[in-house]
């Protein structure tokens, strides 16, 4: 059951990706990628990070990729110029790079010695909320202050000179 | 029955090399953006997932930090982003060779 | 095994039966209740008190030429009604409608009236997922290729967003409060003790700010007049459904109505004490069940009926108006909530 859920998702989230990434339409593009984190959502879920899975889909889908289309619309959902193969040097050297990338999480995978998962724990919204305000609490406090950094950064970037 | 650790880490190598694809092959600003979420996803799910193999939660509050530094990135990204349309009517970052203007 | 499977499902079939059956009611209370406000009649010509007006009014909608205009991005435009029927179903799996206690049907536990009693995540479930039906607005009012609707929808998601930072806020009061962020144990909270011997503890009572930042909030987020910006008749024609006709208008319609049913819901159940009642405690079993379906109806039905009060008494707020609300009205004050919820319950005046 849970095998075939994965795979499912696996499926769907790849696919997805890879029109997040390629189609032309950036509308069409946010709304993919929203799709492959709501798969990521649902992988966290079978990883027993439950509080994870929701976290995902109210930060990610609910709050970032909407701003993302706030902005895609904002600037009237500019399509993309033609390349027109003027680098094409850039084109193999992505991909290749890609393919390292691909073929490093495969060696890790291929590390991996093959035993079994130390026991699912759940991470509850208890558990997270106790680590963080107990051992990681200084990350947690400073991550508010890079928040609010980055509020004032938004704000100055965007803020029209009179 | 638990699925394999190696199965989220493979699915999480993926969408990273479709990420970085999107981030070394377009010109639009916007989806340079986007791999750049695709591949913090990626990692946090192999986090997690390592996490779950040596029985940890520490992973799930490093990809808590991850996605509120992926918050802050994306305002600060966008913000630039529009500040930059406004200037060149444009967004594709091959027009962006300018040091100042 | 089979029984408990059979009594979730009925769960869910009784459940958004009864949404989508409040849907057609509040259509009717929203008119009639327009026309009081009004000083008219409002409809009365089919039925009883025109009751059977919804009845008419889906034939008469299922029945209208469904038009798809030209030049809209096709695919975007029949998902954007879905994604908002769908989520505005999916949100209510999470909220106790009702005391189970100790009934058993064909051997399975009840449990209490609620489709997902284990959800460990409760109410951000509901937050995750109320956090998408933005989706379905912004995609209407982009892919409809008209200038009208693609103002309603860059509104809404900047109103969205703006007020669901408020509406979080004052939630996390509630659930600091309660300690957990399962529903039934906010419920379970709150009943059965009394303060001064009268006062029932119900959340509102400690977190009054909270409680008004929260229906205020609950407003916007559910494009319900004075902050229905999206739409807005009289400077966007219709705002971000411009383009839509027949049964795909009506989706767009019904998830608003159960858009607001929901939220009716979350705000008896986080503030007023969800189905607990006073004097509960002399009740088990099904007469408990009965009684507390009841205490749940009668508070869903005046925060519904306050949609509808507010809705035909209010003007419609000032883009920028809103705006400023949000951020420098709401959002200090439930800050302000939160804080006073930490604070007093450090200090021992609420458990």
């Amino acid at each position: 059951m849970g095998t075939a859920v994965f795979y499912l998702v696996a499926a769907v989230g790849v696919v997805s990706a890879i029109a997040a990434m390629a189609h032309r339409n950036p509308v069409v593009n946010v709304l993919s990628l929203v799709v492959t984190l709501f798969s990521i959502a649902v992988s966290y879920a079978l990883l027993g990070a439950e509080f994870l899975a929701a976290a995902q889909i109210l930060v990610y889908a609910g709050a970032i990729l909407v701003l993302f289309l706030f902005v895609v619309m904002l600037l009237g959902a500019p399509a993309e110029p033609d390349a027109g193969e003027s680098r094409p040097f850039q084109r193999t050297a992505g991909l290749a790079l890609a393919a390292l990338a691909a073929a490093g999480g495969a060696a890790v995978v291929a590390a991996i010695h093959a035993a079994a998962p130390a026991g699912a724990l759940r991470g509850t919204a208890q558990a997270l909320g106790v680590m963080l305000t107990g051992e990681y609490l200084f990350a947690f406090e400073f991550i508010s202050v890079l928040l609010l950094a980055a509020l004032v950064g938004a704000l100055v970037l965007v803020k029209r000179k009179h | 029955m638990t699925i394999p650790t190696s199965n989220f880490v493979i699915l999480a190598a993926i969408l990273f090399a479709i990420g970085a694809a999107g981030v070394l092959l377009r010109r639009s600003g916007i989806s340079i953006l986007l791999g750049i979420e695709l591949m913090l996803n990626a990692a946090n799910l192999a986090l997690v997932a390592f996490g779950r193999q040596h029985g940890q939660l520490d992973a799930q509050v490093f990809v808590f930090f991850v996605m509120a530094v992926a918050a802050a990135e994306v305002a600060v990204g966008l913000a630039l982003l529009v500040a930059i349309f406004r200037k060149q009517q444009s967004i594709d970052v091959d027009r962006l060779n300018v040091m100042r203007w | 095994m089979w029984a408990e499977i059979i009594v979730s499902a009925a769960k869910v079939l009784v459940i958004a039966g009864t949404v989508l059956t409040l849907v057609a009611v509040m259509e009717w209370v929203e008119r009639r209740g327009a026309a009081f406000i009004q000083d008219r009649l409002g409809p009365n010509r089919v039925g009883p008190l025109g009751l059977f007006q919804p009845l008419v009014d889906a034939v008469k909608l299922l029945f209208k030429e469904d038009l798809t205009p030209a030049n809209v991005s096709r695919g975007l435009y029949l998902l954007a009604p879905m994604i908002s029927v769908t989520v505005a179903l999916m949100t209510f799996i999470v909220i106790p409608f009702g005391a189970g206690g100790d009934i058993t049907i064909f051997g399975a536990r009840l449990g209490g009236l609620i489709v997902a009693p284990d959800l460990g995540v409760g109410v951000l479930w509901l937050l995750a997922v109320g956090s998408l039906g933005v989706y379905g607005i912004v995609l209407a009012g982009w892919s409809s290729n008209n200038k009208y609707s693609l103002l309603g929808g860059l509104r809404s998601s900047a109103q969205l967003i703006s007020y669901e930072l408020s509406m979080t806020l004052a939630v996390l009061g509630v659930l600091m409060a309660s300690g957990s962020l399962n529903l039934e144990q906010v419920v379970a909270r709150q009943g059965g003790q009394f303060w001064l011997g009268a006062i029932p503890q119900w959340n509102v009572v400690p977190q009054m700010i909270g409680c008004v930042v929260f229906v205020v909030a609950v407003f916007a987020e559910t494009n319900r007049l004075p902050f229905d910006l999206a739409e807005a008749e009289t400077e966007l024609v219709a705002g971000y459904h411009v383009e839509y006709s027949s049964m795909k208008f009506a989706a767009f319609l019904m998830s608003e109505y159960m858009n607001m049913v929901t939220a009716s819901a979350l705000i008896v159940t986080l503030f007023f004490g969800g189905w607990t009642f006073p004097g509960m405690g002399r009740f088990s079993g099904w007469p408990l069940l009965v009684l507390s379906l009841l205490s749940f109806g009668i508070k869903l039905a005046f925060f519904l009926w306050l949609f509808v009060w507010v809705r035909w008494s209010l003007p419609r707020f000032r883009y920028d108006q809103l705006m400023r609300l949000g951020w420098k009205g709401l959002l200090p004050l439930a800050t302000l909530n939160l804080v006073w919820v930490g604070v007093a319950m450090t200090m021992g005046w609420i458990r």
